[in-house]
């Protein structure tokens, strides 16, 4: 490990090639991380919607519907939102896996 | 073969199972020590995270708070859950491309402070060692009850187990001992869970049976729960209960959970064991398939037993029919009279067990005989689980096998922290704050001298349990929430953070939350000294202590920013620093440091 609390970890992979290189890299890394906020964000809204949203605040909105002898937000309450959470996590890997193979970013 | 001879065998093989892992899982290095070598799969991870994060708590007793409050226990099946989604998108892949050894590292490095390191670590000692109290006394009971040892004898045994494969093997013992607890642990929840779901409903995937129909009346399981707790004066199952939880409540005590989950650092350091970005992106996935197993089955479990006591003690129905007769009771009623947990009184001296709440108003049509009060005056929820072998008629064998579960779950979740508490004090406050000059060897000895003495320390937390062991959600999750989960995504997701606004930020969450909590729950936990009732009615806002977690957070992220913005820019090795942990390119070198 690093002793120096001031050298980040992993810093080594800059190369010192030129400093146009570093330049395109740089703008390329930052376009990188803004699609993964995007995705992130995109991620962030369906775990709130199906969580705080079908299980507990639009509960009665969905009140109608049944589901197995009661109603669906109950059973988002209870199962769907575990559901949707893995399946969130997965796409998420999956995504990025993707767009780190696109900007060359992967490891 | 006798129960107590089933029971003994089940667990001692269970245990002479981790022993063998942990002598051939031996760490020679700090690294080993730490983070296994960051050489373990993303699924072994997902499994070992799974068996560190499912704890005492998680396998005993949350089937019982649902059984017990239905709809309104959601709020831990998704807290405990959605912290996995925060975990994997905002926290675990840039940990691990960081590449440090403990959580307060990171803290200490990114904001360039030691006060900030220190924080952390004080963070992570409370939350933790009140956590794993709840462990160290889950493992007593759980040996008092199934090998008939007294409590204090039990927790010795698993204390000396733990510290066996902790201290030889540090994270690498740990990570293999929780691969196989969470086999045992999976089969010990599952397989009494799918007899009864076949019983009761017919179809062998108790999730799906919760949501079937119900074979003993032709109707769905949970209408027909409804119905029969309706007739016994207790509230709805499914329904949101207005008098222990509101929307508001509920809607801040699951996003607590859920920020606390992802700030757990025992759970976090697990995700620094693997070998790229990728694979803690995707092991926070396969931690959540193991997880889900569990609690997919937690709330059939809960609903189904609730279902099956009550049809147990109004074998008739509960219209004008006999309660059941107190000498023809199963015999699971006698095992669980003499722990103390389930106490039967026959207060209108029929013979009869009858079972009802007294506070549910006129119950005209309730059995046959002059009612003089509920009759089954003592059941703690915790019986549900350990007892369903029992209650569902199953075989010796799934007795035991529930009674190593328990323990698996208990001795997992206590290595865990015991590892996240040591490594905190070998690496970021000797190594890191008091002696940077420090061998590697020495280091590993203070990582082994931490570890034995968190050991000794929590062993005697639980022999000796602070009347505030209970209140552990509260504090632990509280405490997770609104310090080391905004301080690590400000850390990631902000440039602009700095030294102070971070010290700032936390100490305004730690404080803020503990101040909010002893009000409720009392000064120190110490009854009488609280000044607001910790109910919806009489607290602050109508949000309880257990809920507040998030509110902490909040005022953390934005004392943070204003601090930050009204003091100096971070300097520019710093910016590189972010700029370098948002990109997974070069974890490997990272790992060669």
């Amino acid at each position: 490990m690093n002793n120096n609390p001031r050298t980040p970890a992993g810093r080594s992979d800059r190369t010192p090639s030129g400093s146009n290189d570093t330049a395109a890299r740089r703008s390329r890394d930052h376009d990188y991380w803004r699609k993964n906020i995007r995705i992130i964000l995109g991620c962030l809204a369906v775990w709130a919607f199906v969580s705080f949203g079908c299980a507990i605040l639009f509960r009665p909105i969905l009140s109608a519907i049944p589901v197995g002898g009661t109603d669906l937000g109950f059973w988002f309450a209870q199962q769907g939102s575990i559901l949707v959470f893995l399946v969130l996590i997965f796409f998420y890997a999956w995504r990025m896996n993707k767009l780190d193979r696109e900007y060359g970013t992967n490891e | 073969m006798d129960q107590y001879y089933l029971n003994l065998t089940v667990i001692g093989g269970s245990f002479l199972l981790y022993i063998i892992i942990a002598v051939w899982a031996r760490a020679g290095s700090t690294s080993e020590f730490y983070t296994a070598g960051r050489g373990v799969h993303p699924v072994m991870n997902g499994m070992a995270t799974a068996a560190d994060w499912m704890s005492a708590a998680s396998f005993i007793s949350m089937a019982g708070l649902i059984a017990f409050s239905g709809y309104t226990a959601s709020a831990y099946l998704m807290g405990w859950t959605g912290g996995y989604v925060l975990l994997a998108l905002l926290l675990a892949p840039y940990l691990r491309k960081f590449g440090s050894f403990t959580v307060p590292e990171f803290i200490g490095d990114r904001f360039y402070s030691r006060p900030a390191r220190l924080v952390a670590v004080l963070c992570l000692v409370i939350a933790s060692l009140t956590y794993v109290i709840g462990q160290m006394t889950g493992v007593g009971v759980a040996f008092a009850r199934f090998l008939q040892v007294s409590n204090s004898t039990g927790l010795f045994i698993g204390a000396a187990v733990v510290f066996f494969y902790s201290v030889l093997g540090g994270m690498k013992g740990i990570t293999y001992t929780q691969v196989a607890q969470y086999v045992v642990l999976v089969f010990a929840y599952t397989v009494p869970a799918i007899f009864i779901s076949l019983q009761l409903t017919g179809n062998p995937i108790p999730g799906l049976g919760l949501f079937s129909t119900y074979e003993g009346s032709g109707e769905p399981l949970l209408t027909t729960l409804n119905a029969t707790l309706a007739d016994l004066g207790f509230g709805s199952y499914t329904a949101q209960d207005e008098s222990f939880s509101s929307i508001l409540n509920m809607t801040l005590f699951t996003l607590t959970l859920m920020i606390g989950t992802a700030g757990l650092p025992h759970v976090i350091i697990r995700f620094f064991t693997v070998p790229k970005v990728s694979d803690a992106r995707l092991s926070a996935g396969w931690a959540l398939v193991f997880i889900a197993i569990v609690y997919l089955t937690a709330p059939a479990v809960g609903a189904m037993a609730r279902l099956n006591i009550m049809d147990t003690i109004w074998p008739n129905g509960t219209e004008n029919a006999e309660a059941a007769s107190i000498e023809e009771l199963p015999v699971w009623f006698d095992n669980w009279e003499t722990t103390g947990l389930l106490g039967i009184e026959d207060k209108n001296g029929d013979g009869r067990l009858q079972y009802y709440n007294e506070a549910g108003g006129a119950l005209d049509n309730l059995g046959t005989s002059e009612l003089a009060g509920n009759e089954l005056v003592t059941f703690n929820p915790d019986i549900l689980v350990l007892a369903n072998p029992e209650i569902a008629q199953l075989p010796g064998w799934v007795v035991a096998l529930v009674a190593a579960g328990g323990m698996a779950a208990a001795l997992s979740t206590a290595a865990g922290l015991l590892m996240a508490i040591s490594s905190a004090i070998s690496h970021d406050l000797i190594k890191r704050s008091i002696n940077p000059g420090i061998s590697e060897k020495g280091e590993l000895m203070w990582a082994r001298g931490a570890m034995a003495a968190a050991i000794a320390v929590a062993t005697w937390l639980g022999l000796n349990p602070p009347g505030f062991a209970a209140q552990t959600v509260a504090l632990a999750f509280g405490i997770a929430a609104a310090t080391i989960f905004p301080a690590l995504t400000m850390g990631i997701f902000s440039r602009r953070v700095n030294n102070v606004g971070a010290v700032a930020g936390m100490l305004t969450g730690l404080i803020f939350t503990v101040v909010y909590i002893f009000l409720h729950k009392g000064w120190f936990f110490i009854p009488g000294t609280e000044s607001f009732p910790d109910t919806i009615e009489g607290s602050f806002f109508g949000i309880q202590s257990t809920a507040i977690g998030c509110i902490g957070a909040a005022l953390n992220f934005a004392v943070a920013f204003a601090v930050s913005s009204a003091t100096e820019d971070t300097p520019e090795e710093i910016k590189e620093m972010v700029e370098n942990v948002r990109i997974p390119r070069g974890a490997g070198t990272a790992t060669a440091h």
